[in-house]
């Protein structure tokens, strides 16, 4: 029943996908040439990596808001670390990327996990305390395409069966995912631990370390972001990326991750990720001016959030209800 | 998380509850007036432009306009919500009001516009909570990316300026010597508010929703009327503040007060305000707004960039939940 659920609301936003991109391509056939598409896909990678992310810490009632500034600081400290060492080989340098953003992540988990505060402080904390590290190591000095190695800015864009190496990144995430989240025991206990943390502290999971181990990948996948953004577009500034956390969780609601945790999905991510990838890259086609985004992305939460609201709405039991959901 | 309840056998009851002195004395704000003191006095020893008049006035502009939200904002968290919109209806009413210039608006205009817009977003933001029963924190990041987004539809890269030339004191006038309106406006708040919370039937009830929704139901409390109103206030102080800066400025670009949520949210929680509701003080949130206000302005006279303080605001954030939290663990561990 449940299940049913959830596949409907994968169909219905697939769906709502599908007549966005049809209504655009009556007017403008270009922009579904398989080329195009490609691009759009390819724009979005960022965004379905974190998305995914993302969607484990709000599974387990968490939210990362220093995703964009985790993003930015490891971009900052790969770009300095390849013009300081220009012939540092690019496994290294993604291997630098991840225990980086890990390691921010599990500065996240733990404030989370031992001492108990609230997600949101922490993670507003941790987006300014970032952003102002980059500041304070880059001492607001821009690094450009010229200062960084060819090999270092090659990676993301060569281009392997057809679609370049940052997309086939999304997609193995996206596949590592579908097998962490369905799959494993710490996937499971990402459900547990949102959808019921007492039940799940009696079934033997501990909750804070689960918390933990969801703001270690978030922050993991922000540092693998991170050199992937820097490269791809070939500049690392303090404020790139900035305000990025707040569309990773719009495309988590849209995706119909509940931010209550325990319901969510890696279909649900993905397309909540594509059909904000997609607006974003309509919106100059169909000659609306891109300072529309912004609010076109808030009014998509906020009818994302409405919608998961009333379609998940229990019925019977009035009054328990209500108590339960004052709770 | 554990699974140890509470071993109530063995706790001690008082037999009197402590006077208004002794409670003073162990109080959150008593320290933090501690911090503001030192605060005070080491800014004084760092800067010799520290201790001057109009340099003390300059100062406080760096807190009154947020602590006007903040003081809404203590109110909402205490019921137990959150609105991270308020610098996004910042900068949605100043946007109004610059619209409202071009049509040739006069400044009793513009400061209804402002207000009006405020209490409308406020509006907006309360019904969805209540009305549909969503939770505050999507709604408000969603409408937080909603107002700010209409801004940047209507102004793009342009800015709006052409204020009235009477209009400017609300941001830069004197009521007296140094003392600002900006200033004067932010104690009277500070006295509406502590009296609306600590005084009333209404503040009353917002302290009841915070430690317990579901009783607060069942002891006749309106709840969703509540918070409904708390939305309503926090919009309108948005527009207040919308109204001051704006003034001050001089002109409305979309990216007017950005990121202020956050230092909003800091100054509420170090003031001592539980982020989970249900407890704080209008007169901590004062103190604090004055500690935030001191530390930003001493190392503005040090030359520290704007960016490098942001961290200090995280760190202080963090800190000020986290260091009670590992004294009292500190303190349960001795007592076992």
């Amino acid at each position: 029943m449940i299940r049913l659920l959830f596949k409907s609301r994968e169909m219905i936003l697939g769906a709502a996908i599908l007549v966005l991109v049809a209504a655009i391509a009556s007017r403008f056939p270009a922009f579904v040439a398989p080329s195009n598409l490609a691009n759009v896909f390819n724009d979005t990678a960022p965004l379905i990596i974190l998305a995914l992310g993302q969607m484990v810490v709000i599974l387990t009632r968490c939210i990362d808001l220093s995703v964009a500034a985790n993003l930015a600081l490891t971009g900052m400290a790969v770009a300095m670390l390849n013009t300081v060492m220009p012939g540092l080989p690019v496994p290294l340098i993604l291997l630098v990327a991840l225990c980086l953003g890990a390691f921010m992540g599990l500065i996240n988990g733990l404030l989370v996990w031992k001492l108990d505060i609230p997600p949101i402080v922490v993670t507003l904390g941790t987006m300014t305390i970032f952003r102002g590290i980059i500041f304070v190591i880059s001492g607001g000095e821009w690094i450009n395409a010229h200062e960084m190695s060819d090999t270092f800015k090659a990676f993301p864009r060569a281009v392997m069966f057809g679609l370049p190496v940052l997309s086939w990144i999304a997609i193995a995430v996206a596949a590592g995912f579908v097998v962490l989240v369905g799959r494993t025991p710490l996937g499971r206990a990402f459900f547990a631990v949102g959808g019921n943390p007492h039940a799940a502290v009696y079934t033997g999971i501990d909750v804070g370390r689960t918390q933990c181990a969801a703001y270690v990948l978030s922050g993991a996948l922000a540092g693998l972001t991170g050199y992937l953004w820097v490269a791809r577009y070939a500049v690392a500034y303090v404020d790139i990326a900035a305000g990025f956390e707040l569309e990773v969780v719009a495309a988590c609601v849209i995706g119909g991750i509940s931010i209550a945790g325990g319901i969510g999905s890696v279909g649900g991510a993905l397309l909540g990720a594509l059909f904000l990838g997609i607006v974003k890259n309509a919106l100059p086609v169909i000659h609306i001016s891109p300072f529309w985004q912004l609010a076109i992305s808030g009014s998509a939460i906020i009818i994302a959030v409405a919608f998961n609201a009333t379609s998940s709405r229990a019925k019977g039991r009035v009054i328990l209800k209500k108590a339960e959901h004052a709770l | 998380m554990s699974l140890a309840s509470p071993d109530l056998a063995g706790r001690q009851l008082p037999d009197r509850l402590k006077t208004p002195l002794q409670r003073f004395l162990v109080s959150w704000e008593l320290l933090l007036l501690g911090v503001a003191v030192a605060v005070f006095v080491l800014n004084s020893f760092a800067s010799p432009y520290f201790l001057d008049p109009w340099n003390l006035s300059d100062a406080t502009f760096n807190f009154t306009e947020k602590a006007m939200i903040a003081f809404a904002m203590a109110l909402l968290i205490i019921s137990g919500e959150i609105d991270l919109s308020v610098a996004s209806i910042l900068a949605l009413a100043s946007t109004a009001m610059g619209f409202a210039v071009q049509l040739g608006a006069d400044t009793p205009v513009l400061v209804l516009t402002g207000l009006a817009v405020g209490l409308a977003c406020g509006a907006f933001n309360g019904l969805l909570v209540t009305g549909f029963g969503l939770p505050s924190i999507v709604v408000t990041i969603g409408t937080m990316s909603l107002f700010r987004g209409i801004s940047y539809i209507v102004l793009g890269d342009k800015a709006y300026t052409g204020y009235p030339s009477d209009f400017a004191f609300f941001g830069q006038g004197y009521v007296w010597w140094v003392i600002s309106f900006e200033f004067v406006l932010f104690a009277l708040l500070a006295v509406v508010f502590a009296v609306l919370l600590h005084r009333t039937n209404f503040g009353r009830a917002v302290y009841v929703i915070g430690n317990n929704p579901v009783g607060a139901l069942f002891s006749g409390i309106r709840v969703p009327n509540v918070k409904f109103a708390l939305f309503l206030l926090t919009g309108l102080m948005s527009g207040v503040a919308a109204i001051c800066l704006t003034s001050r400025l001089g002109a409305t670009r979309p990216s007017i007060a950005f990121g202020w949520e956050l230092e909003v949210v800091t100054m509420v929680v170090l003031g001592g305000v539980s982020i989970l509701g249900g407890s704080g003080t209008i007169p901590g949130v004062v103190i604090a707004a004055f500690v935030m206000g001191m530390v930003t302005f001493g190392f503005g006279l040090l030359n520290v960039p704007g960016i490098v303080m942001s961290i200090f605001i995280g760190l202080l954030l963090i800190a000020v939940i986290a260091l009670p939290r590992i004294a009292r663990r500190l303190l349960a561990g001795r007592k076992d």
